[in-house]
């Protein structure tokens, strides 16, 4: 089944670039991605926990390197993000006047990358379907993107170069901390090897700060940020949906799912430098988001300003802060990807997308400023979503850390966190203000509103969101007992 | 089947270079491209019967073991796809070519790669001083002419002079790096060199001396810094055919004699330290200056060479990272063998395309590429694949080779080195990624349709294939390189760290 979920993307993709109609292929496989995805997670058992749905085939038995796929409470959780994000996408991309069939192929393997690196069981697999997207993205900004589309293109593209092979040092290295005999990319035996303490503690440090860097700059961790705004401004609307929404939660799933479960004194070890950086990532960021003219450089800005609370909720280490930072990560997603979404159709009237340019369209198009307005107040974490829920939880995850990390050094930080709530109302509510509030241009009034016909996206995704937000337990009781397993007692 | 010696293939492909030779002398008919399809054809065959060569054919001067094997179908593929390559540019040849009629005195162009793959599978056999020296030149030699064959393009005179010049003078530090060895020990068979090196004192400093000397001329072989400087106009100058089959063929070469000479000294205390040292900073030195140098250029096939030098940068890093530890990643025998397996495939495949482009668009310039992607989705996809596999992207058989070569550097904790790799990596995206954008990005400065010859486009299909193929499934080639080395004991090791 989840084989399925990553090869029907790539199968598409393929059987456009060989003559398949574009868009009607690429919508097919998304609702079917969806479709699965969606039976996975109500499938998911559990009761029973841990990694299901599994399956394998041999690569490299010199290496005991298998393509091992199953999914656990965390995976499935990002799968079904992947799905609704995807469908999402790729029925909000507009009209494509040149090569379509290149859009959408380059679509549908960023989505194939994203479902394969969360589905992946196996740690050469996670990192090598990750980089799937890379080339796809840099096609996409290049060709379809607006503004300053090729200085973006060769930003994204080298820093998460660069950025993925520090990664793979780390990867390197967290596989030969393992005693010789024991080596292995298999997930879950690398859990219990860690378990069983045989990642002896002082061969955690190293490792972990590779991680920490090369998962940090595919997150857009704080100093390594500045690809993110730009490219996401630049990149056309349904590339900027998968990659805020769904791609860059792979740093965080690979946080979660191997930094810190198999290195916990590694982890520990620079938590200090994570508290320094994320507050860097929710003040400094947040600052410089409310200095943004255009909305889609804000938006850019918010989705790496909001990763600092994700990265809060990780630095604790305990299971309320992780399982916070989970349901973040879907919460998060959902609602940047919504928020790119409506951008991309008010692009259609100011390409540059400048605030002062707007004024006034709630009387035009009251239906759009209606989701803009509820995808804003879930982005700020107003309760009813599922943003408020997680962003919650993970406060009170940071207020009391693990045993080992310095609680006073996470009240400073959580008091930080606070003030990047307010921040985020000042430039959210100033973004709502300007665009749809006031007295509407002259011009105004004879602008179709492109929501009536694409609205439905987007209701899926506020949908979502709402669900998660009025019944937070149920998606954070997937998560849950996964951390409780791995976390060292 | 009864397992064939393993010299027959060597005599196999001598004896087909002959006759091409003597077809060209004695042929009414100038279009020899029949025997080249003849050619190419025999060579195919002879790398499946090198599965089935008898593995304890050895003797002093001539090991049979994996890595021998190994190398001999890389130099066996090189060769096909070279020569398949030569029948695409026969046309571009021709007119640099005074002759009385088209297509006449291209006969040694077309033989005399054979004689160079040859002297490549001696080499890769090559256990002694002598035999290693004597199939080198045979190499050199042939690609002495070839280099040189364009008689009527300055370019390709000048490259080379070149090409002349510095390798008869590298040849010299080898021969004179030998000369001290074997002044020092009394041997010059490898196996026997070790043994007196376990058993004997001898003086570390001339020893140092020596292989100093052996460094350098295998460093101009391999195209490492500060023995680059020839590269870039002999690459850019020669036919384009030839400088793929230097920039992979005498690559190649280069490698596996170093893995075999570094092999005994290593173990010897004072020295192997020293070498590897000495390794590692050249490693550092070519990874920045081949990358970096690749960044302004704007022209393909020069810039294909300074990744050239850039990629030799990433194995002398697996070499300088030998470490006792034959761990099943980290070993640096296997890192240089999958590299050069898949260094291999991208380059020629990149060099392969270059040819079919540059004829249609009369150029081999960046700009030249703009907008392949509408004029021929084929060839954009093949020099996509290419280039993503030079940069190391997952799931093409470079980024195999670059995961095996960082695990080896990660494993001998020359972390330095890695983080050199890491920003060399970072500038290598940029310039391979020029060419994806001027093909998917750019629109087409020229309409003129590509026609590829059926022969041409099954190699790219073929090549573009494998690239994937060894990047998902490596382990056909984790296979073939798992074999027995030369001696029992000699993983390369060394004493101190």
């Amino acid at each position: 089944m989840l084989t399925l979920i990553i090869f029907i993307p790539l199968l598409a993709a393929l059987g456009i670039l060989l003559g398949a109609p574009a868009r009607k292929t690429a919508l097919g496989a998304a609702v079917a991605q969806f479709v699965l995805t969606l039976l996975v997670f109500l499938s998911y058992d559990k009761a029973k926990g841990g990694f299901q749905f599994l399956s394998s085939y041999p690569i490299a038995p010199d290496w005991k390197l298998n393509y091992l796929v199953g999914a656990d409470g965390l995976s499935v959780l990002m799968l079904l993000l992947t799905g609704i994000v995807t469908l999402a996408a790729i029925w909000v991309a507009p009209k494509i006047e040149k090569r379509e069939p290149l859009y959408y192929a380059c679509l549908l393997f960023i989505t194939a990358g994203a479902a394969g690196a969360f589905a992946s069981v196996d740690l050469f697999f996670l990192y090598a379907f990750h980089e799937l997207a890379l080339i796809p993205t840099f096609l996409l900004i290049g060709l379809w993107g607006s503004g300053e589309r090729h200085t973006a293109a060769w930003k994204i593209t080298i820093y998460l170069g660069m950025g993925s092979f520090v990664l793979l040092i780390g990867l390197i290295d967290l596989y030969l901390a393992v005693p010789e005999a024991l080596r292995t990319f298999n997930l879950i035996d690398l859990q219990k090897l860690a378990s069983s303490g045989l990642i002896p503690a002082a061969a955690q440090t190293r490792p972990y700060i590779f991680l920490l860097l090369g998962f940090g700059i595919l997150i857009s961790l704080f100093p390594f940020h500045s690809w993110a705004p730009t490219a996401y401004a630049s990149a056309p609307t349904p590339a900027a949906m998968l990659h805020a929404g769904v791609l860059k939660k792979f740093g965080l799933y690979g946080l979660l799912r191997v930094a810190i479960p198999l290195l916990p004194e590694g982890a520990k070890h620079w938590a200090n430098l994570l508290l320094i950086l994320l507050v860097g990532n929710i003040i400094y960021v947040g600052l410089a988001t409310i200095a943004q003219k255009r909305l889609d450089m804000m938006l850019g800005y918010s989705s790496v300003m909001h990763m600092g609370y994700i990265f809060l909720g990780l630095a604790a280490m305990n299971t309320i802060g992780l399982s916070g930072a989970a349901l973040l990560m879907f919460a998060h997603g959902l609602s940047i990807a919504a928020l790119f979404a409506m951008a991309g159709m008010l692009r259609e009237h100011r390409p540059a997308l400048e605030l002062d340019s707007f004024g006034g369209l709630a009387k035009h198009m009251p239906a759009l400023a209606f989701a803009f307005g509820l995808a804003a107040f879930a982005s700020i974490g107003l309760p009813g979503f599922a943003n408020f829920a997680s962003e919650l939880t993970v406060f009170f995850g940071a207020y009391k850390p693990a045993a080992g990390l310095d609680a006073s050094h996470f009240h400073l930080a959580v008091v930080f966190a606070l003030w990047g709530v307010v921040i985020s109302a000042v430039y959210m509510l100033r973004a709502y203000r300007a665009i749809f509030m006031g007295e509407p241009g002259k011009e105004a009034a004879a602008w179709p509103d492109p929501f009536k016909a694409l609205r439905w996206p987007v209701v899926i995704l506020l949908a979502a969101l709402l669900i998660a937000g009025f019944a937070p337990g149920k998606f954070l009781s997937f998560v849950q007992p996964g951390f409780e397993a791995v976390l060292p007692k | 089947m009864t397992p064939i010696p393993s010299l027959s293939l060597e005599i196999a492909v001598l004896t087909l270079g002959i006759v091409m030779l003597l077809i060209e002398s004695f042929s009414k008919s100038d279009d020899k491209r029949g025997c080249v399809r003849f050619a190419i054809a025999f060579l195919t065959a002879l790398i499946g019967f090198s599965f089935f060569v008898n593995p304890h054919g050895g003797n002093q001067f001539y090991a049979v073991d994996a890595t021998a094997q190994f190398f001999k179908v890389l130099a066996l593929l090189t060769t096909i796809v070279v020569l398949v390559m030569a029948l695409e540019y026969s046309s571009v040849l021709a007119k640099f070519i005074p002759g009385v009629t088209p297509g006449a005195g291209l006969g040694e162009f077309y033989s005399l790669p054979v004689f160079t793959c040859a002297g490549l599978m001696f080499m890769a056999s090559a256990v002694d001083f002598l035999l290693i020296f004597v199939s080198l030149e045979l190499v050199t030699i042939s690609f002495y002419i070839l280099v040189a064959y364009m008689r009527r393009q300055s370019a390709s005179l000048e490259a080379g002079v070149k090409y002349l010049i510095l390798g008869a003078l590298s040849t010299g530090f080898l021969v004179y790096g030998i000369t001290w060895i074997f002044g020092l020990t009394g041997e010059t068979n490898l196996a026997a060199i070790q043994h007196a090196l376990e058993t004997k004192q001898v003086a570390t400093t001339p020893l140092l001396f020596g292989l100093m000397l052996l460094l350098v001329g295998l460093g101009f072989k391999v195209a490492a810094v500060p023995f680059q400087l020839w590269v870039p106009d002999v690459y850019q100058g020669a036919p384009t055919p030839i400088t793929a089959f230097l920039s992979v063929g005498s690559k190649a070469a280069g490698f596996v004699v170093l893995l075999r000479v570094l092999q005994p000294f290593l173990a010897v205390p004072g020295v192997g330290v020293k070498v590897l040292a000495v390794l590692a900073v050249m490693a550092a030195l070519t990874m920045l200056y081949g990358n970096l140098a690749a960044l302004p250029q704007d022209n393909f096939k020069r810039l294909l060479a300074y990744s050239s030098i850039g990629h030799a940068g990433y194995l002398l890093t697996a070499v300088a990272s030998a470490t006792a530890v034959t761990d099943t990643l980290g070993s640096a025998r296997l890192a240089v063998g999958f590299y050069l397996a898949g260094y291999l495939l991208m380059t020629l495949l990149s060099f392969l395309i270059l040819i079919v482009v540059a004829r249609h668009s009369r150029g081999d310039d960046i700009l030249h590429f703009n907008g392949l992607a509408k004029r021929s989705p084929f060839l954009a996809f093949g020099l996509l694949t290419a280039m993503l596999s030079l940069a190391g992207i997952p799931f093409t058989a470079g980024f195999i080779g670059k995961f095996l070569v960082f695990a080896a550097a990660v494993q001998a904790g020359k972390f330095w080195l890695v983080a050199i790799g890491i920003l060399t990596v970072a500038a290598g995206f940029y310039y391979y990624l020029r060419i994806v954008a001027a093909m998917y990005w750019q629109e087409p400065n020229c309409d003129t349709p590509i026609v590829i010859a059926p022969l041409t486009r099954f190699t790219i299909g073929a090549l573009t294939f494998a690239v994937f193929f060894f990047g998902i499934f490596p382990q056909p080639i984790l296979s073939l390189l798992k074999g027995p080395t030369l001696l029992p004991q000699t993983e390369l090791h060394t004493a101190g760290r």
